[in-house]
């Protein structure tokens, strides 16, 4: 298998200038983070709010630059500070973000939205964008009847689906998704999840999956990153993080997680009528 | 006798393009101490039935209702200044967005102090002395020095802890928590939950908690109501829900948790549960 994805090292800190009253500090947002990803696989980021994952999305989508350490995508090293930010390199990497009423712009028609990567990145024709446009709608579960309609006038689920379909129109390899998600339903969720898994199916993808969600994380990842004020507390497959975590963070986060099955309420009932 | 009693209650909304029926015709018991679950999607109404309850909707909303009475007094024919007497002070409520429903302009030792003065008429120092403590009950650490922080100096956790405190000032007979934890990391939840049932089985409320989490049910309620659409598809205590869940509907929502994966994709609500289009529209 093809190694898409190779962070080795990564740092970041964000220095926040002092003012008239208080000294200027650094903060020290990731910590040294390395892990790799194959061709096809998901790698799951969990943590809570503040510990560095956000930050190391924007590293991964090329949108910030990492302050030491390497990142290499498709085996090629990038530093976005030198210059080698090529649109072919450009294209290998989207991101979904959590929110789908914020990510798309109201005043653009889904057809529009869809193809102006295609328009920034590409020289293709406009039959062709809107050729494009249209079967990447029908791949992930719309019509052809949305090309020309307002983001307002779809639900949730379907935002999320345009906005994984924007995410793909420029074939991406690696697709960076953070908290996909976290701001649906239930039943719309699971919709999502097998979109995605069907996606990675047919194209090959290789997701990082972003998440605080740990019953999603173990449904969809294979390998599981757990974060914790900005380091990499954990990392390893999903079954080895899931069946024996060795830190005592990612044990807390286990221990913190809701369980819905019987056994478990029954144990809290039994508890309750003790008490 | 029921706490809280609610009978063939219906909420419509006046929209431009006719009245929407937001609840239809739900009907529901909260007894002393019980912890009852309301689970839906969102639209499904269950805060809208609450808010309905409370008197808290807007006046494009009409509500009618057989019975709504708390405690054995009608709420419906209640004089909105005689409401005002039982809300925030026998029933309270804590909303899914701590932060923004704390008033950023004052600093949240006023924020609790408001409801000790209008409602207990405490004076200046019984006041500050009470806020101290109930910050205490909540978790607060260094309670005195908190009081005067304003919303925005206090993360997200603390900011809920706040508003719990808030509602259980006046040691309410019944606390209604609308989604209280979804905006909230898994460790964090997990110390609200834990504080809520804390002090529900401290003070003996009745906690009616409205989620759509199954998790949070599971690890929270004595008895659950399911709802789709404004409508009540199932009641039942909290272990025969999923052990044996009775609804079409609550069995294709079990089935959609990733926790109960079998294959390599979810089942979807869509394919286990076929709705029924006149559920929900125009009224009838």
């Amino acid at each position: 298998m093809t190694v898409v994805l190779e962070a080795r090292n990564l740092v970041r800190d964000y220095h926040i200038p002092g003012g008239l009253m208080k000294k200027a500090k650094t903060v020290h947002a990731l910590k040294g983070v390395s892990f790799s990803v194959e061709q096809g696989k998901t790698l799951a980021i969990v943590g809570e709010s503040g510990c560095g994952k956000s930050t190391l999305g924007r590293i991964l989508t090329l949108i910030d630059p990492a302050t030491s350490g390497d990142l290499l995508i498709d085996g090629n090293k990038i530093d976005i500070t030198k210059g080698d930010l090529t649109p072919e390199m450009r294209r290998k990497v989207q991101i979904v973000f959590q929110n789908p009423y914020g990510s798309l712009n109201p005043r653009q028609k889904i057809g529009d939205i869809l193809t102006e990567p295609l328009i920034i990145n590409t020289k293709t024709p406009a039959d062709e964008r809107r050729e494009r446009g249209m079967a990447m709608l029908k791949k992930v579960g719309l019509d052809e009847r949305h090309y020309n309609r307002y983001p307002h006038m779809f639900s949730g689920g379907q935002r999320q689906r345009i906005a994984i379909a924007r995410a793909l129109m420029l074939n991406p390899k690696l697709l960076v998704l953070d908290e996909p998600v976290s701001a649906l339903d239930l039943s719309v969720q699971a919709q999502v999840l097998n979109l995605l898994a069907d996606l990675q199916d047919e194209f090959q993808l290789t997701y990082v999956f972003i998440s605080h969600d740990l019953s999603v994380v173990r449904y969809i990842a294979d390998d599981v990153m757990v974060m914790y004020f900005g380091e990499a507390v954990e990392y390893g497959s999903r079954d080895e993080v899931f069946a024996d975590p060795k830190h005592s963070y990612t044990k807390t986060l286990f221990a913190a997680t809701p369980r819905a099955d019987v056994a478990s309420i029954k144990a809290r009932l039994a508890k309750k009528q003790a008490a | 006798m029921a706490l809280l009693e609610i009978e063939n209650l219906v909420v419509e909304f006046q929209t431009a393009t006719g009245p929407f029926r937001a609840v239809d015709g739900v009907s529901m018991k909260v007894h002393e101490k019980e912890v009852l679950a309301i689970v839906g999607e969102s639209g499904s109404g269950k805060s809208v039935s609450m808010l309905a309850a409370m008197g808290l909707l807007p006046w494009t909303a009409k509500v009618t209702a057989d019975k709504l009475t708390f405690n054995g007094r009608d709420l419906l024919g209640m004089s909105s200044a005689e409401r005002k007497k039982i809300i925030g002070k026998d029933i309270s409520m804590i909303f899914q967005e701590p932060v923004a429903s704390l008033n950023p302009c004052f600093t949240v030792g006023f924020q609790i102090e408001e409801v000790l003065r209008i409602h207990l008429g405490l004076d200046k120092a019984q006041r500050r002395k009470r806020a101290i403590e109930l910050f205490e009950a909540v978790g607060i650490p260094d309670p005195a020095e908190r009081l005067g922080h304003y919303p925005h100096q206090m993360s997200g956790g603390q900011c809920q802890r706040v508003m719990i405190a808030i509602a259980i000032a006046c040691n309410p007979k019944l606390l209604i928590a609308d989604e209280p934890t979804t905006a909230l990391d898994v460790t964090i939840q997990k110390q609200i939950l834990d504080l809520l049932m804390r002090l529900q089985a401290e003070h003996g409320m009745g906690l009616i908690m409205i989620t759509h989490n199954m998790g949070v049910v599971a690890e929270t309620a004595d008895r659950v109501v399911v709802q789709y659409k404004g409508r009540k598809m199932e009641e039942a205590d909290v272990l025969s829900l999923f052990e044996s869940p009775k609804s079409n509907y609550t069995r294709a929502l079990l089935a959609a948790l990733p926790d109960n994966a079998t294959g390599d994709r979810l089942p979807t609500i869509s394919e286990l549960f076929v709705d029924d289009p006149s559920l929900q529209g125009a009224a009838r």
